[in-house]
């Protein structure tokens, strides 16, 4: 018989070393998959772990991928800490992308640095707007935030695929459902790095990270409205004593969560596609919420999830190409890696000893 | 008409089926957000069994089994390891639309048998209902059975009543001697049994080849018509009829050749269920009859 006793203190020998655990048995199990369907075991694991890092540009590329996961992790990290379940960041994404991009191609003609700067603003709108819709149901109907926010997933969908079929799509594609391209200044430059030139698709947006990132930090750890959100997350009376406004919370962390996957998706699509298409996502918005999970909630823990997870992605793609191994095998892997994460946080909270039956 | 409401009732099974499931899964305490995951399991199973041994009933079968199998991954995490169980029921998702893929990839471009429609003597011959109620293929006949099965299976029998006192208060149950985790282990594995049959289902008698994640979101509407119906299986009829209704209404607008783009018809499903949460979540403002013990672990050790 298992035996599960609370700790007094959670472990925080556990909390480090469990993302670690659930990696290694990840990559263990992974490699039986990887046996069984008769591939070269460790040609594959070299392909999706290490190819990435075999070349400068590919290591720059590692960071392209990385980037919308960490903004949207990061923006996650608001949301899970208060235990408000936001799995619809991938339509916030899409819809913050949309209305930027539909704004770029409206007004073309405005400055360079006003038109990136209001198409920001706008992507974090619309991405709000978007999770302001299971943040309203939420607070004044208690509607499921989980259902609604994924339901609106496919809504936002197929909303993208109307419009660059329809209302913005260019004239000149040859019936391709594509937007016209962005103008110029709704472009994400590359980064021309001194001495060396181009990296890959290394983008100036990347650098945003640096500023979110302490920024998320600091409000997490070190300011009231953060103290609250962790609160409300570990204990709902507790919160209640204290006078926390549990729908104020609820309704911002949300509203925080989607304006930065709309972010994301500007940088996205401004910096890689430079135009609107049916797909500016490819499961980003799900993929980041492992991230956040991996990240164990902490912002520096998210950036360093994200590129672990973004290199194991490029790395699919490399093992597709050399192997021919399918690119779904990371989903089979992201989702083996969310179970052992979470197995990992109850050995975190409960020690576990085995008592013989009597 | 006959076979538009003939359509409606064949669309709405596979919710119907998975939200059964689910509702016994719920009432037992366990909230298993994976059900699209463990549908496309269902339905990648029996696609794959039809094509090997041709007999769809076999792929009933396969199907039923997948969902149990891919349930008891659920179980061993949420129950036994006591995880979270939204972010578990998550990845769940995310793990099985990654492995439905791969091993559906060498299904892609072929035709599985469906299911045969058996109609029963004397009744399928009642003009307008026989065809409609009494000439349909076995699934369902099932699923209708089911409802009735599961409505009394919670009235009236001790197996029923227990699930109830283990989803509503596990301290009790557990201290009158029932074992809440086995329970929740069998009434987890029925719901994905049930699932496995919704998604098997699809596959059988709806769109007989696969394309990748070809439940598109049909298990997250059977979550919500579990909540919708307040966990009463009746309802979850109604539900499911209605559902089944609104992905007609597309086929219906595209085949009159109404002018509104096929994007906002195929939101219908998804915008209704948005708008049926909440308005059920209006009417049942002060009266949840959620199991009080849904989503909560059980330690199991006092």
């Amino acid at each position: 018989m298992i035996e599960f006793t609370p700790r007094k203190i959670q472990s925080s020998f556990w909390a480090i070393l469990s993302p670690i655990i659930s990696i290694a048995i990840t990559i263990f199990i992974g490699s039986l998959i990887f046996k069984m369907l008769s591939y070269p075991v460790m040609e594959s694991l070299y392909q999706v772990f290490v190819s990435p890092f075999s070349r400068p540009d590919r290591i720059a590329d590692i960071f392209v991928k990385a980037c919308p996961l960490i903004i949207i992790g990061l923006g996650l990290i608001f949301c899970f800490k208060a235990n408000i379940w936001n799995i619809g960041a991938e339509g916030q994404f899409i819809f913050g992308t949309l209305c930027a991009g539909s704004f770029a191609l409206l007004f073309p003609e405005t400055k360079t640095y006003t038109l990136l700067f209001s198409m920001f603003i706008i992507g974090f709108i619309g991405g709000a707007i978007w999770s302001s819709i299971p943040a309203i149901l939420k607070v004044r109907l208690n509607v499921n935030e989980i259902l609604v926010s994924l339901m609106l997933v496919y809504v936002a969908m197929l909303f993208i695929d109307f419009i660059v079929r329809g209302p913005l799509r260019d004239p000149m594609s040859f019936g391709f459902p594509l937007s016209k391209v962005y103008p110029d200044g709704a472009i994400i430059s590359k980064v021309d790095f001194p001495f060396i030139g181009f990296l890959g698709q290394f983008h100036y947006g990347i650098f945003i990270i640096l500023i979110l990132c302490p920024l998320i930090g600091f409000f997490i750890n070190k300011t009231l409205p953060g103290f609250q959100i962790k609160i409300l997350g570990s204990s709902i009376r507790a919160s209640e004593f204290a006078g926390f406004n549990k729908n104020k919370i609820t309704f911002y962390v949300l509203l925080v969560s989607g304006g930065l996957s709309g972010v994301a998706g500007v940088i996205e699509v401004s910096a890689n596609m430079g135009r609107l298409q049916p797909e500016v996502s490819f499961g980003y918005g799900f993929t980041a919420i492992i991230v956040a999970f991996l990240g164990r909630l902490n912002p520096y823990g998210v950036v360093i999830a994200g590129i672990i997870i973004a290199t194991a992605k490029l790395g699919a793609d490399n093992a597709q190409m050399v192997l021919g191994i399918p690119k779904v095998v990371t989903g089979i892997f992201e989702g083996m890696l969310l179970f052992f994460l979470l197995a990992g946080e109850t050995i975190q909270k409960y020690k576990i000893s085995i008592r013989k039956e009597n | 008409m006959e076979n538009l409401l003939i359509t409606i009732l064949l669309t709405s099974i596979p919710i119907l089926l998975a939200g059964l499931g689910e509702l016994v899964t719920e009432k037992s305490g366990v909230l298993n957000l994976g059900v699209e995951g463990m549908m496309l399991c269902g339905a990648v199973a029996a696609l794959g069994s039809v094509l090997i041994f041709g007999n769809p009933y076999i792929g009933i079968l396969f199907g039923a089994v997948a969902g149990i199998l891919i349930s008891t991954v659920f179980s061993f995490f949420t129950i036994t390891l006591m995880t979270n169980q939204v972010a578990t029921g998550l990845g769940l998702t995310i793990f099985a639309t990654a492995l439905t893929g791969l091993i559906g990839e060498p299904f892609v471009g072929k035709t599985a048998a469906s299911l045969p429609k058996l109609e029963i003597i004397f009744l399928s011959d009642i003009p307008y209902l026989g065809k409609i109620l009494f000439s349909n293929d076995i699934l369902v006949y099932f699923a209708i059975f089911l409802i009735f099965f599961i409505h009394f299976g919670f009235q009236n029998t001790k197996i029923g009543i227990i699930i109830r006192a283990v989803g509503d208060n596990h301290d009790s149950a557990h201290s009158i001697g029932y074992s809440v985790k086995l329970v929740r282990w069998i009434s987890t594995s029925f719901g994905g049994m049930c699932a496995g049959m919704g998604g098997a289902y699809i596959p059988l008698a709806l769109t007989p080849h696969w394309s990748e994640g070809m439940t598109a979101g049909k298990g997250w509407i059977a979550l919500a018509l579990v909540v919708f119906a307040s966990w009463m299986p009746i309802r979850l009829l109604i539900g499911a009829l209605i559902f089944g209704g609104i992905t007609i209404l597309q086929f219906v607008a595209q085949a009159r050749g109404w002018d509104v783009p096929s994007q906002f018809l195929n939101m219908l499903p998804y915008l209704t269920t948005i708008l049926a949460l909440a308005l059920i979540s209006f009417k049942l403002r002060n009266n949840n009859y959620a199991p009080a013990c849904l989503g909560k672990h059980f330690l199991g050790n006092k």
